[in-house]
């Protein structure tokens, strides 16, 4: 009998083997898969039984917060109380398609692991309690980002306005906006509905304009332009004479004025007028490599340092530089120069702080649940752009602007306000414009900077900066003036 | 020779590694409600301490040399199952299954302790094979009668006498063991010898292919009437497997298994919940809504459980819905402590097994031998049907993981048949030590 026995011993040993087997082959090779599936609610169940953090704006509104539900399953339902306000900051929380703005990239505080492990943390874990995640304040006011939503009035555009000193994004809006909430709701097949919608909507509302957009700065680059050429030992009161037309060398092509008018003079009274032909020129005259250096001292060339994702803004090839030609029209912010709105918001920021550009930022604090500060985001100069000198002068020439030349529209009652308007072409037949507007007040002691950009509707010759841009930068100004008392 | 005395203190110290399982387990997960210890614990600590004592020193006194692993594994593994009870009280919305459990575990230790008290010597239960044959049937079927037969999830298993529910099936397989040992260790000669020629082949006289038939129509009652697909696979393995231990004429393995395909195709034709069972195996996903969402969920809970698991308390076992706490108590077990757990308690499984037929290559004596093999293969085959089962290997069948399961007539038989091994390990040993001065050699062999 005992060759039947160990027989069947071992058919016993091998069938545990073979179980064993199919056990690894399930826990650690189709883990992933199977982890993953659809049908598996274990992983989702994790998420919605985890009490999500909130993020409220500086003056202490809600903007994202989890509720609880009756649902004994789905234990939460992430909320956003303002809507469609601050969609392209807080981003979005959807399980099937992911997170996105403050809810991916601070993913690891919202959920409660960034960060330092407390005792109370640890307590928690151990008791298996539900973990508790760290709320974000922001440094945006949603008094300003209501005045941004306003103004904009549902044209497609972008508002960024941040505070010139700490960096602290104080609005960015990006018109059009979509509603967070219709992601996050439970539905499965309620967001695959909402996602496709807004993936398949032409005027594309979940791209954020603000810091995702590269688009031609127009004459909102001659700042840059400026600032090179004082920096180059170019001096303010160079003068060009009067001209309706300028033909860099080497070209036939020639650049003309808005509104085929003539002007020059001085720098201040080219600014004042956004003359094209005077910066044509000088942007020719500069010495080889001073536009580009200058633009990138600004954070051209580079991602800004932003807590949500930011595009690089950039300038065209040094190759193509060497052409006196598009190195004329890039100093109008024509030809090859893109910029974010938030990198010509930057322009200004680093103008109105004496040079520095500071490093832009949405996060102000971190709280945990308890409401003790476990992270503060300390203000920091991102780049240094230009002299204070330099600085100052262009200040003063932007305060012109506003006084007596394209951005009279932004002008505030008993404030100086420094400005810089802007008309770039796009599209393909050079049909389409986008109205700029970059600014700074109060003047000489800079409380916020904004940029603003509207896609004109083809209008014609009346979607200016501006006409369109300057009254909106007027709006924000005000909305902040109000709020923070300056 | 390794001494008694060594081996029992052996035995102590593994079950007092139990006992740290049963008392430490139970307060990690209760720590998911409350930081204080719950008051309960002493109670539960002196409960186990008290039944693993009067375990082991029943043992001491009445079976001293006996194989000091069989306790302690059967012991551990029930201390684990004890603590994932615990933590399925919420989830099964039933509390004081963890309670209950101690209970039975008590009950299936006192009718261990019987059995090595009442039975000295394995061999005398060989004269009550016919009864012990009877009351193994009747087990089997009792559930079919009216008025205390009971079905749970389509299938008619259980019996309700007063306030207790038992799986009468479960004794019953003792009972068959023993009957079976019994029956084929006087009848192997007889049944060994080949009396007609059929071509090549040399068969056995057509009635001693007479049990075999027998055997085969209860299975297939118990399978069409209760729809115990489990109780019937089990029943019908263990008949073929001692047939051909005690024979070793492959002719019953063959008929066996070609009487196994016929029934199964048959049953597969004729009855929709057999066929069912087949379909969910082939593609369990096809029917995630429906029958195949239990043996999903299992699957689901396997892989998030991943490597390591995902801890005591923290996978979602409510989510298989019924049955976890007895026949899918591996899932939630895999779900939480991972494959490393899982794995784990496979190994122990397979060390039990390697432990009872290493018993049994070591009797001497045929009805012993056959006893601790087929008791052995018994709970092995029993395990290995419900773990490959929740894990979609092999079509599910549903019957208990011998003592991890929640209920009282699974661990009472288990307990029982690990006291009939213990007693066999115990008189192999004595014999042992009195006529042979070195132990039998395991690789080297032996006649039948």
């Amino acid at each position: 009998m005992n060759r039947q026995i160990r027989a069947i011993a071992y058919v016993v040993l091998a069938l545990f083997g073979a179980v064993v087997v199919n056990l690894s082959w399930i826990q650690l090779v189709r883990a992933q898969n199977l982890a993953s599936h659809p049908a598996n609610t274990r992983l989702l169940l994790k998420e919605y039984a985890l009490e999500r953090g909130a993020v409220r704006s500086a003056d202490g509104t809600v903007l994202a917060i989890s509720e609880p539900t009756p649902d004994r399953e789905l234990k939460s339902l992430r909320t956003y109380p303002e809507g469609d306000l601050f969609a392209h900051v807080t981003g979005y929380y959807s399980l099937r398609f992911g997170r996105d703005g403050l809810e991916r990239y601070y993913n690891r505080q919202l959920t409660g692991e960034g960060g330092v492990v407390t005792m109370q943390d640890l307590g928690d874990r151990l008791l298996g309690r539900g973990k508790k995640g760290d709320t974000l304040v922001l440094t945006l006011d949603s008094r300003v980002q209501e005045a941004a939503q306003e103004a904009l009035s549902g044209r497609k555009g972008a508002v960024v306005a941040l505070d010139p000193v700490s960096g602290g994004i104080l609005a960015m809006y990006s018109s059009p906006s979509f509603d967070p909430n219709r992601l996050s709701q439970h539905s499965a097949d309620g967001q695959q509905e909402v996602w496709e919608e807004l993936n398949d909507a032409e005027d594309e509302p979940l791209i954020n304009r603000a810091t995702g957009a590269l688009l031609p700065p127009g004459s909102t680059f001659k700042l840059v332009t400026a600032a090179a050429a004082l920096e180059n030992g170019i001096a303010a009161d160079t003068s060009f004479p009067a001209t309706g037309q300028y033909q860099p060398e080497q070209t036939d092509r020639t650049i003309g004025n808005f509104g085929g008018s003539t002007c020059g003079g001085t720098m201040a009274q080219a600014m004042t007028v956004s003359c094209n032909t005077y910066f044509a020129r000088l942007g020719a005259e500069l010495p080889e490599g001073a536009l580009e250096d200058t633009a990138e001292a600004f954070g051209f060339g580079e991602e800004p340092p932003l807590d949500i994702r930011a595009v690089v803004s950039r300038m065209p090839d040094d190759e193509e530089l060497e052409s006196p030609a598009f190195r004329a029209l890039s100093a109008i912010g024509q030809f090859d120069v893109r910029a974010t709105p938030l990198q010509m918001a930057l322009v200004a920021a680093g103008i109105a702080n004496g040079g520095n550009v500071p490093a832009p930022k949405v996060v102000k604090q971190i709280e945990d649940a308890q409401g003790a500060i476990v992270n503060e985001t300390a203000s920091e100069i991102w780049r240094t752009a230009v002299s204070s000198a330099t600085a100052a002068t262009i200040k003063e020439m932007m305060v012109s602007v506003v006084d007596s030349g394209t951005a009279r529209g932004a002008a505030l009652e008993g404030v100086r306000v420094a400005a810089k308007t802007g008309t770039a072409q796009t599209g393909a037949e050079g049909d389409e414009t986008l109205a700029w507007t970059v600014a700074f007040a109060p003047a000489d002691t800079p409380r916020i900077a904004v940029a603003v950009v509207v896609e004109g509707s083809g209008a014609g010759s009346d979607e200016t900066g501006g006409r369109l841009a300057a009254p909106i930068v007027r709006q924000v100004l005000q909305a902040h003036r109000a709020a923070a008392g300056w | 020779m390794i001494s008694s005395a060594v081996r029992r203190n052996t035995e102590a110290s593994l079950l007092v590694i139990s006992l740290v399982i049963a008392v430490g387990g139970y307060w990690v997960v209760s720590l998911a409600q409350s930081p204080r210890v719950p008051p309960e614990l002493a109670v539960y600590a002196a409960a186990f301490a008290g039944i693993y004592a009067a375990a082991h020193f029943a043992v001491r006194k009445l079976a001293p040399r006996a194989d000091s692993l069989l306790l302690p594994i059967g012991a551990m593994l029930n201390a684990l199952g004890f603590v994932m009870i615990y933590r399925l009280e919420e989830p099964t919305g039933n509390p004081g299954l963890a309670a209950a459990q101690t209970r039975w575990l008590a009950v299936a230790v006192a009718a261990f302790v019987l059995v090595l008290w009442l039975v000295p010597d394995v061999r005398a239960l060989a004269q009550y094979r016919y009864t012990l044959a009877l009351v193994g049937v009747a087990l089997l079927l009792l559930p079919m009668l009216p008025v205390i037969g009971r079905e749970v999830n389509g299938a008619r298993l259980w019996i309700r006498l007063g306030p207790l529910n038992f799986q009468p099936s479960e004794l019953g397989k003792i009972a068959l063991v023993l009957f079976f040992a019994g029956y084929l260790t006087e009848r192997r000669e007889l049944l060994a010898v080949a009396t007609r020629r059929w071509g090549p082949l040399s068969l056995p006289q057509f009635r001693h292919f007479g049990p075999v038939l027998l055997a085969w129509a209860v299975s297939l009652l118990v399978m069409i009437n209760q729809r115990d697909l489990g109780s019937s696979l089990l029943f019908f393995a263990i008949f073929v497997a001692m047939l051909w231990m005690a024979t070793g004429r492959s002719v019953y393995l063959l008929s066996g298994a070609g009487m196994f395909a016929l029934g199964a195709l048959v049953a597969t034709q004729a009855f929709g919940h057999v066929r069912s069972r087949l379909l969910v195996w082939q593609d369990p996903f096809a029917y995630i809504s429906d029958q195949g969402y239990q043996v999903v969920q299992s699957l689901f809970a396997l892989a998030t459980g991943g490597a390591w698991g995902t801890g005591l308390g923290l996978g979602r076992p409510d989510l298989i819905r019924f049955s976890v706490h007895t026949d899918f108590i591996f899932s939630s077990l895999g779900e939480e402590l991972g494959l490393v757990g899982a794995a784990a308690v496979l190994t122990a499984y397979a060390l039990f097994a390697a432990r009872g037929f290493g018993l049994a290559l070591r009797c001497r004596d045929d009805f012993s031998k056959l006893l601790a093999a087929g008791l052995t293969f018994a709970l092995s085959f029993q395990t290995v049907l419900i773990v490959a089962g929740v894990t979609n290997l092999i079509p599910l069948t549903g019957v208990t993981l011998p003592f991890m399961s929640y209920g009282g007539s699974s661990l009472l038989s288990n307990f029982i048949l690990i006291a009939l091994l213990m007693r066999i390990s115990n008189e192999v040993t004595a014999q042992a030590g009195a006529a042979q001065p070195t132990e039998y050699n395991l690789a080297a062999g032996g006649g039948r």
